[in-house]
């Protein structure tokens, strides 16, 4: 069980607690609420219709796409799906929201309740799991965005982004410490990526968290908690939940109180400050968009949605462990990113297709060598694994050349750093470079004899008991046959000749 | 050769086709009256030329030999709510004071594709707030109607569609396009003495067209008579899935489907229309009307809207609270007005801009729908009004159990002088009392001219007809036309 | 319910009207009429019955997910965009600078 996590103050000790608010982007092609491009990195307003500029008399028309993937979501949290749902304004003045409202939904969100469960330490499979309650999910539009340092008494709107569609993943204030709150991140973020919902890219602020923080001391009520707005990394987050609470158990001690306001993460600084900016938006005047009918569902849409749901990260955790045999820790490290587990499940089954061989018999092979050799490779290029130089076809054409003797494991490694420079196939490189692993048990034979005849004395020893030296005749018959001796046959004809 | 501005929609269009007048002929001569009443200050933006472009294309489709549209050849006026790309729209506001839409609206989209041509922006109460067409940032429009006996005091055209309703009557154009979000184009109609229909909520589309209380607003012509409306709703209507809450509906024929003999229908009179403050001249037309549906073959039944006094009330919270939030995009940001005073930050621009762009009775309107929606009264007004809009809703679909339309007044009055009641927003606002039922329910309606009071000022009567059904609407607003024999119009002072 | 002068201050802010003192004081009792005036909808029993969502029965629509699929409602129209910003620099629209 992992210690629980407690801020010492110098009155005594607090614990925190924790809710996010995570705001996912919606993969989906178009806008919302209207037909222009929700690419990363265009030309300011470039991707702006008239609608998204909120010119005069324009409406908004709802992107199915968006509402489908907010279903499929909250299918995989297991969720509440609510077939009738509908959009409110939330009306506040900012220059980066142009309707002067946010179309969102308040009222009737289209997913109500349903859980995540985490790992709290993902190093150790076995650590405690905790169950993080998800209060809800809603389909908002994301606002634009403003640059202060183009010029020196203007501030700068692009509307590019104004209009996106959102999910409002909202958890219930269930997480007690940063580790916590980062783990949930990391597997929400896991699952939104299996789901294809959200590409949970925070780096280009398609996944960005709320982070609701208070403190309190053990057995007390819940102190008040701030929102500190936007924070675009799982590393940000940790720290803002333990600064927050640090700010806050010393403001406690110090005789002050927490106000419940918006604040705003400064990494450079290493702190949180107050959001003078959106500090008299509180009374948002929700009302039902008049301009929008209620959304309802029908079963056919919900069952479509079912369908289409992949194998999520814990099923296929369990199916990995249960029906291929792999290690807990393998299983996890497998399935915590929805591409790890794909470029496994490929190249698992090229190896099967090129081998003839059940997945079971393979499966702890690819682990092994994906998990080894190719993640140190890549970690060696610095690239990510959709970055791979080489494929899982490619992968497995290398595995099935071990599986079916033709080269060692040790002439593997080989051919595979050969791969990765000349992005050659495994095939070709054994060929060309004759490095295929020699089964002719006439020449190992040969080799041996040779050996056992240069080295009478050891023979003897060996003979005499000191059995490790078995390795030093393996050795040498390696090295005679120039490392492409098939290793299995060197072992059984040396044992038969020196134990005869 | 008659004077072709004597003319309505059919005439006009039906004169173009065979060959009696060019399309440009038709123009020409709009404009020049168009030109010659500026006293009237009916229209915002005029735009002889776009009249003459879009007309010579219609002569040149007919010399070509293509089919025509239904209002080939017929300048109109457009209410400058609609956006018309190139052409500015302003909603008579300060705060649009020169932007010009990069966009068409699809009611104006359509009724140019219908062959229709523009001869101008029409005025009205600014962001249609308004009963007077005295709210307009360029000034009140004046009816072309005057009390008789040499009493020239100014009158008020009604509103919002103001501008509408005085260039229809005056004859600067043959029918305009209004918008009836609680009465806007039936009350001016009623007051100026010309026909006019708000359809069933959804059957034009709202795109394009300046917002003002969304679940509301609704599109609709106003002309001298009733197969003027058929024909120009006809071409104005239709499904565009740039609206949701646009019908997808196919848009009936209605005038083929015109028919005054109703035999075998049954007409409805509320009784709590008979309302306390309502002009005994008024009750007068209210009584001949009823005499002549039934003239007309119909049955006369008793029926009861319990709710009815509760609609203007349940309005007058449900048209702010949506406008104070449809209006916000309003900002000085990216369109229209700005006003930045010295050293002023992001949100005190805001202010300023809206402080100096939106007049008095758009600013009162924001406040009262800020109010309503704001923490802690949002269930006691809004969903409370909500709750009662539903009752009306109710009241209604239970009417039409028992008859096929509901005859009743437009307005409690007839025109009253301008500046008569702009200092109290109350009393103009019960000028819609009779209006805004239908308007709360989507229900279709209509005005029509029934005859003057004893002011000599037009009247008007006005049918309530089921969700979709125009054609009842507009048939059993044909009979009081046949049998009112309305022909009384203001004599030419500007 | 009535408002005093600080509630129409606030909700002058809220909807970001800049109104004078004078204005204020005026906007009182006018308000005040018109919020008296509504307050009959309180006599109305409402018990059972639902707020109106649509005022006529129809079903929301949603459009398939393409982009650009009416030129109307898409997106590469900066000039249309931009056309009447009162102050437009570099693509962008400019505002008085913020300070977040």
């Amino acid at each position: 069980m992992t210690k629980k996590y407690t801020v010492q103050g110098a009155t005594g000790e607090f614990e925190v607690v924790i809710g996010l608010e995570v705001h996912a982007q919606i993969s989906s092609q178009s806008k919302l609420f209207s037909g222009s491009s929700t690419e990363f990195g265009a030309q300011p307003n470039s991707q702006v219709s008239l609608i998204d500029a909120a010119m005069p008399g324009m409406l908004p028309v709802p992107n199915m796409e968006c509402m489908r993937q907010a279903v499929r979501t909250g299918m995989a949290l297991g969720a509440q799906i609510n077939k009738y749902s509908r959009f409110d304004r939330k009306n506040y003045f900012y220059a980066d929201l142009p309707q002067g409202y946010q179309i969102s939904q308040l009222y009737h969100p289209i997913v109500g309740e349903g859980e995540i469960e985490v790992t709290l330490d993902e190093k150790d499979p076995d650590s405690a799991t905790k169950k993080i309650g998800v209060e809800r999910i809603h389909v908002e539009q994301d606002a634009g965005k403003l640059m202060h340092d183009q010029h020196p008494t203007s501030s700068y709107v692009d509307l590019n982004r104004c209009g996106v569609a959102l999910m409002e993943i909202v958890s219930k204030p269930d997480m007690t410490s940063p580790q916590e709150a980062g783990a949930y991140v990391k597997k929400l973020r896991s699952i939104l990526r299996y789901v294809g919902s959200c590409d949970g890219n925070m780096e280009q602020g398609s996944m960005r968290a709320d982070v609701n923080v208070s403190v309190r001391r053990p057995g007390e009520e819940l102190g008040t908690r701030t929102e500190t707005k936007n924070v675009n990394s799982i590393r940000f987050l940790m720290q803002v939940v333990e600064i927050e609470a640090r700010r806050q158990v010393d403001l406690i001690e110090d005789g002050g109180e927490v106000v419940q306001e918006t604040r705003l993460f400064d990494p450079n600084r290493m702190e949180t400050r107050s959001m003078r900016s959106k500090e008299d938006a509180h009374d948002y005047r929700y009302f039902p968009d008049p301009d929008l009918l209620p959304v309802e569902l029908d079963d056919a849409f919900l069952e479509e949605c079912k369908q289409s749901l992949p194998e999520l990260p814990d099923e296929k955790r369990e199916r990995y462990e249960n029906e291929l045999g792999l290690t807990a820790y393998n299983a996890a490290v497998l399935t915590a990113e929805s591409e790890t587990s794909f470029w496994f499940e490929e190249l698992l089954a090229q190896s099967v297709e090129r081998t003839g061989k059940s997945d079971k018999d393979l499966a702890k092979q690819c682990a092994n060598w994906l998990l080894s050799e190719l993640f140190g490779a890549l970690n060696k290029l610095g690239v990510t694994l959709e970055e791979s130089p080489v494929s899982p076809s490619q992968g497995a054409e290398l595995l099935s050349l071990v599986a079916d003797g033709t080269i060692s494991g040790k002439i593997a490694k080989d051919v595979f750093e050969i791969m990765l420079e000349t992005k050659q196939g495994a095939e070709q490189i054994v060929e060309e470079k004759g490095l295929k692993q020699v089964s002719d048990t006439g020449a190992i034979e040969a080799a041996i004899n040779d050996i056992i005849a240069a080295n009478e004395d050891k023979v003897e020893q060996y003979r005499g008991g000191n059995e490790r030296l078995l390795g030093f005749f393996v050795g040498q018959t390696m090295k005679a046959m120039q490392g492409k001796a098939n290793p299995q046959i060197v072992n059984e004809i040396l044992k038969k000749k020196l134990d005869s | 050769m008659t004077d072709i501005t004597e003319l309505g929609i059919a005439a006009i269009r039906d004169g173009v086709a065979s060959g009696d007048f060019t399309a440009v002929e038709v123009a020409e001569a709009f404009n020049a009256n168009v030109a010659a009443a500026s006293a009237l200050n009916a229209f915002i933006v005029e735009t002889p030329e776009i009249a003459i472009s879009m007309a010579k294309a219609v002569d040149d489709d007919r010399a070509a030999g293509k089919d025509l549209g239904k209002m080939a050849g017929v300048p109109i006026g457009m209410k400058d709510l609609f956006c018309t790309d190139g052409t500015q729209t302003t909603a008579a506001s300060n705060i649009l004071g020169g932007f010009i839409p990069q966009y068409e609206s699809t009611v104006s989209a359509n009724l140019w594709k219908a062959g229709a041509g523009m001869l101008g922006k029409l005025n009205l109460d600014q962001f249609a707030m308004g009963s007077s067409n005295e709210t307009s940032a360029f000034g009140n429009v004046i009816s072309p109607w005057r009390i008789g006996g040499g009493n020239n005091a100014p009158l008020a055209p009604g509103g919002s569609s103001g501008g509408s309703s005085t260039a229809v009557s005056a004859r600067l154009c043959p029918a305009a396009t209004g918008t009836d979000t609680g009465g806007s184009i039936r009350q001016p109609a009623a007051f100026t003495g010309i026909t006019g229909i708000k359809p069933t909520y959804g059957r034009c589309s709202r795109w394009g067209v300046v917002a003002f209380a969304s679940s509301l607003d609704q599109a609709g012509p106003m002309a001298h008579d009733v197969r003027d409306c058929a024909i120009m709703l006809e071409s104005m209507a239709g499904f565009d899935p740039k609206d949701t809450t646009s019908l997808d509906l196919p848009v009936p024929n209605w005038q083929a489907a015109l028919n005054s003999d109703l035999k075998g229908k049954k007409v409805g009179v509320p009784r709590e229309y008979r309302m306390e403050g309502t002009d005994q001249d008024i009750l007068d037309s209210w009584d001949q009307g009823i005499a002549w549906l039934k003239d007309a073959g119909a049955e006369i039944v008793d029926i009861s809207l319990p709710h009815t006094k509760y609609a203007l009330p349940a309005y007058y919270i449900i048209a702010p609270a949506e406008a104070s939030s449809n209006l916000s995009r309003y900002d000085g940001v990216r369109y229209g007005m700005r006003e930045v005073p010295e050293g002023a930050n992001l949100q005190d621009m805001y202010a300023a801009t809206r402080s100096a762009g939106f007049g008095a009775e758009v600013k009162r309107r924001i406040m009262i729908g800020t109010y309503v929606l704001s923490a802690g009264f949002y269930d006691a007004y809004y969903t409370q009004a909500q709750k009662v809009r539903t009752l009306i809703s109710q009241d209604f679909k239970a009417a039409f159990q028992q008859c096929d339309v509901i005859l009743a007044p437009t307005t409690p009055t007839a025109s009253f002088p301008l500046n008569d009641k702009n200092k109290d927003p109350l009393s103009m606002y019960l000028n819609d009392v009779f209006a805004v039922p239908a308007s709360m329910a989507g229900l279709p309606a209509m005005s029509v001219p029934c005859g003057l009071n004893k002011d000599g000022l037009p009247l008007g009567l006005q049918i309530i007809g089921n969700m979709l059904d125009e054609q009842s609407v507009l048939n059993a607003g044909l009979a009081i036309e046949e049998r009112a024999g309305f022909t009384a119009r203001p004599d030419k002072w500007w | 319910m009535s408002v005093d002068k600080e509630t129409v201050t606030k909700i002058a802010s809220l909807a970001r009207i800049a109104i004078s003192d004078d204005e204020a004081n005026a906007l009182v009792p006018e308000l005040n009429n018109i919020l008296g005036w509504v307050d009959q909808l309180g006599e109305v029993d409402v018990s059972g019955v639902e707020p109106m969502t649509a005022v006529i029965p129809n079903e929301l629509r949603m459009r398939e997910d393409i982009i650009n699929a009416d030129p109307l409602t898409g997106g590469g129209v900066r000039d249309k965009i931009l056309a009447n910003a009162p102050d437009a620099e570099d693509g962008f629209f400019a505002v008085p600078k913020v300070i977040e």
